[in-house]
């Protein structure tokens, strides 16, 4: 077995394009062509096989590498959405007389969230946290809990837009220790809970994202974590109406993630039915304008116009509200 | 398969022994009573001492263990991290050990195929959440860390949380070095968890000399005053691993 030192362990082979490697076990040819991202385990590389473009992942440590492709098998036999990315091949390579594994994944393309939040702007933010809630949801149901759950290891993919989980490496079974953290989104770091991966665990974590997203840059516990956290909520301006539901994601209070994205579901959808409301109080004033240039015209003509006006309106908000809970 | 007992010393430098003979070869005793020896070395940003580093790396290697050398910032996650690797290392020994029985010959991780390897370390996962485990940490307080000491509260209390959080039982002992009078000072007895700690590492002096290899003896003993212990208050002996991954 291998003789562990962290110091030499954690870099990472550099494979320049059209490096070639072949698989001990399963034969398995692949040309990398470019690196995509580097981690704690490894390096991502875009590489060509039989399968078309693919993600092969690459480590020094053999166990870490073991793990993934455990969870990433796993992550396959969840029911119904494919919620990582999809599993392929597992293997060792000897490149310059030295043994690396490796596993191969589907690859998955799109861009960061941040980039997607920039350019399409912030309202994306709660409907990525609606699909992430909706997929944590599936795979709390299957008996596990993310752990790791941070912006760098979602992808959004399409159009149309969908929220794809990128890194699966720190997911555990329900009731035992998470296994990889990052400080920000970890509970335990803010003072706010232990390491048993439980669905609040992830909840906690989706909520913190949403914290990043919003605010744009990560910040320190301070002396006290939770009250660094609450103030933060009411100084925001675009995070302070979101603060009854983020409260209740970092405290723990949902039972499980399908009862965080309701709550989520409900209150974007009363937001988007005031917003109505301030539009509907705006239009009367300029049809009173209008009117005065129409003085001519009875004065029931504009009544009827203004209750078919309110009509359509009403209208226009159920169709919405019904979409949006389909 | 026992669930047995992990034992680590969790050692926590900024630099070099001065005092009291090699502490790598006191480490090696420690691997021979399997007992592992982790060591995380504390720096200020900026500063990388060559002969600080190097030691740091020899008493990991000759204790069985992992060594990391870090920045104060990511002290907490340091040591949590190589915590946790180094007891699925050891696990990973003490699975391959039993796999080479069953199969009646040599198997070693890195010859088994990707698909038996999965397999194996599902039961190191396993095992990991549920093993017992007991840790002496050992924290240097020669004055070049007094102002560290605060950091390493905090990595502590991390520690716990995150050792916590597994379904086996935690025991920890926390012993800083150099003592008032002997080489080490027992900060805290065995104990369950380390959140009780705030405050402990203000009472401490701070001396002048580093007791390393001393200090790793220290330690050992630590393992062996609470075995007789708990031997007289269970009227049993502990479970044991027999053998460590290295």
């Amino acid at each position: 077995m291998e003789k562990t030192n962290m110091n030499s362990r954690n870099e990472a082979p550099n494979f320049p394009r059209g490096t070639k490697l072949l698989g001990k076990w399963n034969r398995n040819v692949y040309h990398i062509l470019k690196p995509l991202g580097r981690g704690a385990t490894g390096v991502v590389y875009l590489a060509d096989s039989k399968h078309g473009k693919v993600a092969l992942k690459i480590g020094h440590n053999s166990m870490s590498i073991t793990s993934e492709v455990n969870v990433l098998k796993h992550f396959g036999k969840v029911q119904g959405q494919i919620l990582g990315p999809s599993f392929i091949d597992t293997d060792d390579c000897i490149v310059q007389g030295q043994k690396h594994p490796f596993y191969v994944m589907e690859y998955l393309q799109g861009v960061p969230v941040f980039d997607h939040l920039k350019e399409h702007g912030n309202e994306w933010a709660p409907v990525f946290m609606v699909q992430l809630l909706g997929d944590l949801s599936r795979l709390h149901r299957a008996g596990w809990v993310f752990g790791d759950l941070k912006p760098e290891n979602l992808l959004i993919t399409g159009p149309p837009y969908r929220v794809r989980w990128l890194d699966v490496g720190g997911t555990t079974i329900k009731g035992r220790a998470i296994k990889e953290y990052t400080e920000f989104y970890d509970r335990g770091y803010w003072g706010m809970g232990d390491r048993k991966a439980d669905e609040q665990y992830d909840l906690f974590a989706a909520g913190m994202i949403f914290i990043h997203l919003i605010e744009k840059k990560r910040f320190e516990k301070g002396n006290d974590g939770k009250q660094t956290l609450m103030t933060c909520l009411e100084r925001n301006e675009q995070l302070r109406p979101y603060r009854h539901w983020l409260k209740k994601m970092v405290q723990g209070s949902f039972q499980d993630a399908e009862a965080a994205r309701t709550d989520l579901m409900k209150f974007i959808a009363k937001r988007e039915d005031r917003h109505r409301k301030v539009d509907q109080s705006a239009r009367p004033k300029r049809r009173k304008k209008m009117r005065r240039k129409a003085q001519k015209q009875p004065a029931l003509v504009g009544i009827v116009d203004l209750v078919l006006v309110i009509a359509f309106l009403l209208i226009t908000s159920v169709l919405y509200l019904v979409g949006q809970m389909i | 398969m026992s669930k047995g007992t992990l034992k680590q010393i969790l050692l926590l430098t900024d630099g070099c022994s001065n005092d009291g003979g090699d502490p790598a070869a006191i480490a090696a005793l420690a691997r021979e009573e399997n007992i592992m020896v982790n060591v995380i070395g504390v720096l200020e940003e900026g500063s990388l001492n060559e002969e600080a580093y190097d030691e740091i790396e020899k008493i990991a290697t000759a204790g069985g263990g992992i060594s990391q050398v870090v920045y104060m910032k990511q002290l907490a996650k340091t040591v949590q991290m190589v915590t946790r690797q180094a007891m699925t290392q050891t696990l990973q020994g003490v699975v391959n050990k039993e796999l080479s029985q069953i199969l009646g010959r040599e198997q070693e991780w890195d010859d088994l195929s990707p698909e038996k390897r999965g397999e194996v370390m599902e039961v190191v996962d396993d095992l990991g959440e549920r093993v017992d485990f007991e840790v002496v940490i050992l924290v240097d307080a020669s004055a070049s860390m007094r102002n560290k000491l605060r950091t390493v509260q905090e990595a502590l209390v991390d520690l716990s949380i995150s050792m916590d959080s597994r379904g086996g039982s935690n025991y920890y002992t926390l012993l800083t070095f150099p003592g008032k009078r002997n080489d080490t000072d027992i900060i805290k007895g065995w104990t369950s968890g380390i959140t009780g700690l705030s405050g402990l590492f203000d009472k401490i002096s701070v001396g002048g000399i580093t007791p390393t290899g001393p200090a790793i003896q220290a330690a050992i003993q630590q393992f062996q005053s609470r075995k007789r212990r708990s031997m007289i208050s269970y009227g049993e002996d502990e479970y044991e691993l027999e053998e460590r991954g290295s």
